[in-house]
């Protein structure tokens, strides 16, 4: 490789001049001529049979074109909703998920019907005289009643309410009996909804004189949308074009196809005219998908001097009505569950459960933040139990020799665990804090610290782990590298940026492996008639490892097709031609250069060697051949009042290892937005719904708490670097570390705050509510204030 | 039944017919054709569409077009004079202030009203005048740093906003 320039450097984001002078587009700014409007009617109730959909006066209503229920799209979409494998391959029952109800409807905003319309208050006032009848059935809401054979059913005469049930390892009885302590612990996992702060939508455009669909749409997996929308549509993939342009956030919940994005292009079929919907808000926290939303049965055990023994995880999954896309993903809570520990065994377990939820489906972290969880919560719960420093348990148990291979069998490429742990108690002055720990519970002040030595699994992935799991679709990555005849660069990637910089990070990667100017080279990516036959999409903090070695790869061939032509024209052997900085000469001569934007210019001429082809262009798929395994350490420092339970969270510090950084200003940004919603988790957000009736309590952003400016500190950040031996840049990914990091630290450094009280677990989000209860328990008071009788 | 409503936005006169129930945002966006406010939620949480009228901040998801009438609107697309980035949108560059994007827009109006009031604002000073407005990406540190950075700029530290705008180019 050249000598690096571009990479590592903070180089300031090219996306970022037209984003701030409010010149970016985004999928409600694309307007195509004679669009109609489409309002989507949903079900008010959790669950429901669907009588009757009276049209009548919605018919009426002006400026309405056209109304359609299941019975119109039935004729146009076939099929279902799409379910991987992902981590468990056999499932239960994976009940059929059709766009749009037809007799039954399973969650509260399940699309029943849509109206288009001239204008979209046009449609929405329509929508709203639709009337439908509906018959009330009982809502199942709970994890563990769903599984009891007397439970009513999410879906009418489905056997049960069981999605899956997956034991990975059995646990091992006499293996937790050689624990001196053992500890056993529920933890919850709060539903969490993803908040773009750009809600979904789609714009879709029939052409029936040739066939053709064309769907702008907010996603980060343009390709793989193609790919099930010609499916169902009966098209093939040629004449569908999904564009996703700039996207406002997506955090996963813009991975997997939704109902809205077959209705709307099935009703510009329909209708003969181009169709846009936008989702509100409250649609977006009713209807896109959930994060999170599992119980953890767990159990761990510790000698007494520390050595951790075994681990036993149950993981419930709350699947929601419809089994997501990619919902079995987050089975990978149990295969990280172990962290970054040596343990003598893991058992562990997943059983997913139907409710009537909107589905769950992976949002930044899926899996991994809950690992981590839990596996922080136990490492402390077992520290407290045998009066052992928290840092010093983790140091005691690390993992320290890599490659790791993991009960799992999954292969932890590369780490350095106490490195970070220690660099990040250094910046935090653990002892000292420790000291004002001790002084400040003298006055009554509860300071807390809290540890989260997280790992993560990304860079999804090697063929052989991800055709099986994605149903047959590798999840490879694709780019191509075109150059022009002076030297200009462009790059097509299968991989889509909402927010993570590829437009600046990329070319840094082109720049230094063609030696060129960063400013001759530009990224192209969310369209998918431009570029490569597939891409794959950007989450699982895979764009860079995956991603990033596809751009490194196909400028190399260009480098390698360059070479030979330089060699011809240098009359040298190609053995002799030294490639250095964008320069070319033959060993022994460099006073004589051809800049690759020269050889370039030739490339398009006729003094050829025999046999090349014009141009330098090259394409290439790379397949990882292991998955990246990222890590760090991150500590929260807390100050709980006991009269109010309000935790303030006083300093954050977290100390990252991503392998090698190309850009380390926007790493930091990573870091520190996926720290915030971490954070966000522990202290402020939850979806919640009525028990009884399955009615969403926190459908609008008054009630579902995302945080303002006001909930954080500045985060103090440092890194470490181990370089992945897995790909030839040696990165990882960061994009998802903070999320996976950062609740564990929260959550422990309150727990840690609240020992004096006895109190050993706090479930999230950890409100002021929640935090005073406990403390009033824990006081043997009850939650008026007043003595409690014993 | 439509109502004539009269404004200035950017600079620029503007005279159209509208429904009486017409929000200020989505005449903003539909009708003068500026798509660069954006609209995040329902219920005037997200601030997404904050512009100012007549200089001060306002959620353009509270107001009706028609009540706009007569009044000087200021959105996103106004800031920058002569090619030349206003020094909030130089500074939410320079300190990494966006990453999607999508909330941008709202953040540097509301920042530009609360730098009009406070030209030298603390950290603190900066959350409260921003608790309008709602970022899912930046965890807010790099915005804060942003409207310092701007302030700063904008406070006659002319040599350095010199230096930055020359680095800006380069990169």
């Amino acid at each position: 490789m050249a000598i690096t320039t571009m990479i590592g450097a903070k180089i300031h984001r090219r996306e970022d001049p037209r984003l701030v002078s409010g010149e970016g587009h985004y999928v409600d700014d694309f307007t195509r001529p004679h669009t109609l409007h489409l309002a989507v009617v949903r079900s008010p109730h959790a669950h429901a049979r669907v009588k009757s959909i009276d049209i009548t006066q919605a018919s009426k209503a002006a400026g309405v074109v056209a109304i359609y229920t299941h019975k119109d799209f039935a004729k146009v979409l076939s099929g279902t909703i799409p379910v991987t494998p992902s981590f468990v391959a056999e499932k239960n029952q994976i009940p059929p998920h059709f766009p749009i109800a037809d007799k039954e409807v399973v969650y509260q905003g399940e699309p029943v019907a849509v109206v288009l319309a001239e204008s979209k208050y046009g449609a929405a006032d329509a929508a709203n005289l639709i009337d439908v009848d509906y018959e009330q059935l009982p809502a199942v809401m709970d994890l563990e009643k769903a599984l009891d054979a007397k439970s009513p059913k999410v879906h009418s005469g489905a056997a049960d309410n069981l999605g899956w049930d997956l034991t990975y390892i059995p646990d091992d009885v006499a293996v937790m009996k050689e624990a001196d302590v053992v500890i056993k612990q529920r933890i919850l996992q709060q539903r969490l909804a993803p908040t773009p702060m750009e809600p979904r939508g789609v714009l879709a455009e029939y052409s029936r004189g040739d066939g053709t669909l064309t769907v702008w749409m907010s996603s980060q997996n343009p390709h793989f949308v193609r790919l099930f929308l010609a499916g169902a549509m009966g098209l093939p993939e040629t004449r569908v074009r999904v564009i996703s342009p700039d996207v406002g956030g997506g955090f996963g919940s813009k991975i997997s196809p939704y109902s809205e994005d077959w209705l709307v292009p099935a009703a510009a079929k329909l209708s003969g005219r181009p169709v846009k919907w936008i989702e509100t808000r409250t649609e977006s926290l009713q209807t896109t998908t959930h994060g999170r939303g599992m119980i953890f049965d767990l159990e761990a055990g510790v000698k007494k001097d520390g050595t951790l023994v075994a681990l036993k995880v149950i993981q419930y999954m709350d699947i929601g009505a419809y089994m997501g896309t990619f919902s079995a993903f987050q089975a990978n809570s149990c295969l990280l569950s172990g962290g970054a520990y040596n343990w003598k065994h893991i058992g562990a377990r997943t059983v997913g459960v139907l409710t009537n939820r909107v589905p769950t489906d992976p949002y930044r972290g899926a899996g991994r933040p809950e690992a981590t969880h839990l596996c922080e919560r136990m490492i402390d719960l077992l520290a407290d139990a045998i009066k052992m420093d928290p840092a010093a348990i983790r140091r005691k148990n690390f993992i320290t020799d890599f490659p790791h291979t993991s009960h799992f069998g999954l292969i932890y490429d590369s780490g350095a665990y106490e490195k970070a742990l220690e660099k990040a108690l250094q910046m935090a002055g653990y002892e000292k804090l420790r000291k004002e720990q001790e002084e400040g519970r003298k006055k009554g002040r509860y300071l807390g610290i809290g540890l989260s030595s997280w790992i993560e699994i990304c860079g999804f992935g090697p063929s052989a782990g991800t055709a099986p799991a994605t149903g047959g679709i590798a999840l490879v990555e694709a780019a191509q590298v075109r150059v022009f005849p002076t030297g200009s660069v462009a790059v097509y990637v299968g991989t889509h940026s909402h927010g993570q910089g590829h437009d600046t990070t990329f070319p840094q990667i082109v720049a230094d492996t063609l030696g060129v100017p960063y400013d001759m080279v530009e990224l192209h990516h969310g369209d998918t008639a431009e570029g490569p036959a597939f891409g794959y999409g950007t989450y699982g903090s895979r764009s860079l490892a995956v991603g990033g070695m596809a751009v490194h790869k196909a400028s190399k061939k260009v480098v390698d097709k360059a070479r030979k032509l330089a060699a011809h024209i240098f009359e040298a052997a190609e053995e002799d031609v030294v490639f250095e900085q964008g320069q070319f000469y033959v060993k022994g001569s460099p006073d004589k250069r051809k800049a690759l934007g020269e050889i370039a210019f030739a490339s398009f001429g006729m003094n050829l060697p025999e046999g090349m082809e014009q141009s330098l262009e090259a394409v290439a798929y790379y397949d990882p051949s292991n998955f990246v395994f990222p890590f760090g350490t991150h500590i929260a420092i807390v100050e709980v009042d006991p009269e109010t339970g309000n935790a303030d969270l006083k300093r954050y510090v977290a100390v990252d290892d991503c392998g090698n950084i190309i850009n380390p200003m926007i790493v930091d940004g990573q870091v520190q937005g996926g720290i915030a919603q971490g954070i966000a988790q522990a202290l402020y957000e939850e979806v919640a719904y009525d028990d009884e009736s399955g009615q969403m309590k926190t459908a609008t952003l008054t009630d579902y708490l995302v945080p303002t400016a006001n909930e954080f500190p500045m985060f103090e950040l440092d890194h470490t670097i181990t370089p992945s031996p897995t790909n030839e840049l040696g990165v990882k990914g960061i994009g998802e570390a903070g999320t996976i990091a950062a609740s564990a630290a929260v959550i422990n450094a309150i727990v840690d705050a609240l020992s004096p009280f006895g109190i050993k677990h706090i479930d999230m989000p950890a409100s002021p509510d929640r935090i005073w209860k406990q403390i009033q328990t824990a006081r043997g008071t009850s939650h008026d204030g007043k003595e409690a009788r014993r | 039944m439509k109502h004539k409503v009269a404004t200035t936005v950017n600079g620029h006169p503007q005279e159209h017919e509208v429904e009486p129930r017409l929000l200020l945002v989505h005449y903003l966006r539909d009708v003068v054709g500026l798509t660069g406010t954006h609209i995040g939620c329902d219920t005037s949480q997200c601030g997404a569409c904050t512009i100012l009228v007549d200089g001060k901040a306002v959620k353009s998801c509270t107001m009706f077009a028609v009540q706009a009438e007569g009044r000087n609107l200021t959105t996103i697309e106004g800031l920058a004079h002569d090619g030349q980035l206003h020094p909030l949108q130089q500074a939410f560059w320079d300190e990494h202030g966006l990453q999607c994007g999508y909330c941008t827009p709202g953040f540097i109006m509301a920042a530009a009203y609360l730098l009009a009031q406070n030209p030298n604002p603390t950290d603190d000073d900066i959350r409260k005048g921003l608790e309008g407005n709602l970022c899912r990406c930046t965890g807010y540190v790099n915005i804060i740093k942003s409207v310092k950075s701007a302030a700063a700029m904008m406070g006659g530290a002319t040599e350095k906003a010199g230096e930055r705008a020359a680095a800006a180019k380069r990169s």
